[in-house]
């Protein structure tokens, strides 16, 4: 082979800039922030209080249900999709799942106290809740597939949409009356001490972070949102893959509507309406590029428990838990510039 | 003595647009290890040309073979299939991936056993692979860690083109492959194609705008004008006073006085 010349070997830009630009600072710098987050806390409350057991497991149990969310809207943002629907979801999964145990349980004696033969309506209820918030996945997935209507728009519509259908359904009031078995097993109950909701944000979290990095799919994902075009070319179907990932977004969204109604005992109408915003503030918050292609799911984790970690140090310290909104606010605001510097740094060429 | 088919043989090919002849019977014969220049004028049917044989459009006449084989292209698949890739002008890079993720982009390496068939990809295979594929080329990539996004225009073309001639076994195709270059990346980019011609054994279809380019490099030109082809010669014989005049339809004879 004969010798090449090597040109655009280019003065390499300053460090702050390389510093800001690579993924592994903006994963750090996030990473460190929760920790001094846990830190502060630890030291300024009355010792014990914040680190606690105690205290890290209800944190880990306020953070689950938005971890969960947020780890299937990771895979929607890389592949440069959003989605606001998913508390719509939540709610909808919820009032069908609780309505649906209770049309079951009606017959049956001792409801409350929970028996051997309340599992059938409860497994049917959760079952049917999961698949119906797969199924609404769906739905947006073909509305944005096929419509070409940016799926900011479509989601926004079909939040609205479904989430006046169960306020219809259920003319606006609550669903309660959840059968307690449901609560007293999975809700309220642990495995070696970790509760039942957060093994399973876990779980889900630790299998969606493997397909995220390991697998073709996450690599897809990848390329999808960094060039549509380019994935097309080289074979891709683009629009499977993306129905794909609102599939999943979906169907999270119902299987934390069940974990809802289990801590609970009630289908929440009003509950969930920031949550969508939340779980796209926890993805951005982690790394993950909102103009999509770039993100990780470590960030991910890291950006869901950061609100939680938050307020509860402030409810500790007396504090109004509401400095946490106002704290996450300016932590966002943050993390989309040092994306959008990367995404400058790295145009320039 | 027989010579060997030629890789790529477009015979009589017309394809028409509504009332607008696109291309009005245009042959080309690429031989096999050349690099063959096909320039035309604005509107001389380069890229309809370019896209028939990259199987994105069908022609409404005409044949097609590769390697001696009558081909058909219904879809862009088929074409790659008979072993001709394109880079298209507009990299079709994900920015983001590395070059060994875009070399495999679509075409992934998955790890042997049960976790390939758990869909488990094979970075390092993949990363081992680019860097072959890229110092074939004479391209070495300072990192393969590093986003294609933030290599030079050179690199990200030599990234395309190591793309193409993993997958491409006859014909590579690149479309302006200097287009939006400097002189430095200009030169580096020509000598990927000499690469794919000397090191790779391929041969070269490169659409260009670019009379030096086409000079550097090129064994042969196709001069396409309204539609047809006006001539075919080897890059030698030809000034380029001559191959404007082909292109324009001046009449200017070989040699002969400018204005």
């Amino acid at each position: 082979m004969s010798t090449i010349t090597r040109p655009g070997v280019k003065a390499g830009p300053s460090l702050t800039a390389r510093l800001l630009a690579s993924q592994r600072f903006s994963n750090l710098t996030i990473f460190g922030l929760l920790v001094a987050i846990i830190v502060f806390f630890t030291v300024v409350t009355p010792s014990g209080t914040f680190f606690s057991n105690y205290n890290l497991t209800s944190i880990a149990l306020a953070g689950s249900q938005l971890l969960i969310l947020s780890a299937g809207v990771t895979f929607l943002l890389i592949a440069a999709g959003l989605d606001l629907s998913v508390g719509a979801v939540v709610v909808f999964s919820s009032v069908l799942a609780a309505k649906l145990m209770l049309g079951l349980t009606s017959g049956l004696a001792g409801t409350a106290q929970g028996g051997a033969e309340l599992w059938l309506p409860i497994l049917a209820g959760v079952g049917a809740g999961v698949v119906t918030g797969a199924a609404w996945g769906l739905v947006n997935g073909m509305l944005v597939v096929k419509s070409k209507i940016p799926s900011f728009i479509v989601t926004l519509a079909t939040s609205t949409i479904i989430l006046g259908l169960a306020q219809v359904w259920t003319g606006g009031m609550n669903v309660s009356g959840v059968p307690q078995a449901l609560t007293d097993a999975f809700g309220m109950g642990t495995l070696l001490g970790v509760p039942w909701p957060v093994v399973t944000a876990a779980a889900v979290t630790g299998l969606l972070w493997v397909v995220l990095a390991r697998t073709r799919f996450g690599l897809r994902t990848y390329a999808i949102g960094a060039n549509p075009e380019a994935a097309r070319r080289a074979g891709i179907n683009v629009d499977r893959h993306l129905l794909a990932i609102y599939c999943m977004v979906g169907l999270l969204a119902g299987l934390v509507g069940m974990i809802d109604i289990s801590r609970f005992s009630t289908a929440s109408v009003s509950g969930y309406a920031n949550i969508a915003l939340q779980s796209i503030t926890a993805v951005i918050i982690g790394g993950t590029s909102l103009w999509g292609g770039r993100g990780k799911m470590s960030g991910t984790v890291v950006g869901a428990f950061i609100p939680a970690t938050l307020t509860s140090g402030f409810v500790i310290m007396n504090l109004q838990p509401f400095w946490q909104n106002v704290a996450v606010g300016c932590v966002l605001i943050f993390a989309v510039f040092v994306d959008q510097y990367r995404r400058r740094a790295m145009n320039v060429t | 003595m027989t010579a060997p088919p030629p890789v790529l043989d477009v015979a009589g090919v017309t394809k028409s647009y509504g009332h607008v002849q696109a291309l009005r019977g245009v042959d080309l014969q690429v031989r096999p290890r050349e690099v063959h220049a096909l320039v035309g004028d604005n509107g001389a049917g380069k890229s309809t040309l370019m896209k028939i044989i990259a199987g994105a459009v069908s022609p409404d006449s005409g044949t097609i073979a590769v390697d001696g084989r009558p081909v058909t292209f219904a879809r862009p698949a088929d074409a790659q299939a008979a072993g001709i890739e394109t880079v298209y002008q507009d990299l079709a890079l994900a920015p983001t991936l590395t070059a060994g993720e875009n070399l495999y982009l679509g075409r992934e390496v998955l790890k042997p056993g049960l976790l390939g068939r758990l869909g488990f990809v094979d970075r390092a295979a993949m990363n081992r692979s680019a860097e072959r594929q890229l110092s074939t080329l004479g391209a070495k990539l300072q990192s393969l860690a590093s986003e294609v996004g933030s290599l030079s225009g050179g690199q990200k073309q030599a990234v395309a083109v190591a793309r193409a001639s993993l997958w491409g076994s006859a014909l590579i195709m690149l479309d302006e492959p200097t287009a939006a270059l400097g002189v430095s990346q200009t030169e580096f980019v020509l000598k990927l194609v000499e690469q794919l011609r000397d090191e790779r054994g391929l041969s070269v279809l490169l659409i260009s705008h670019s009379m030096p380019d086409v000079f550097r490099v090129a064994d042969r030109v196709t001069v396409l004008r309204l539609g047809q082809t006006v001539l075919t010669e080897e890059i030698s014989a030809l000034s380029t006073n001559d191959l404007i005049a082909a292109m324009t339809g001046a009449g200017i004879p070989a040699g002969g006085p400018t204005t």
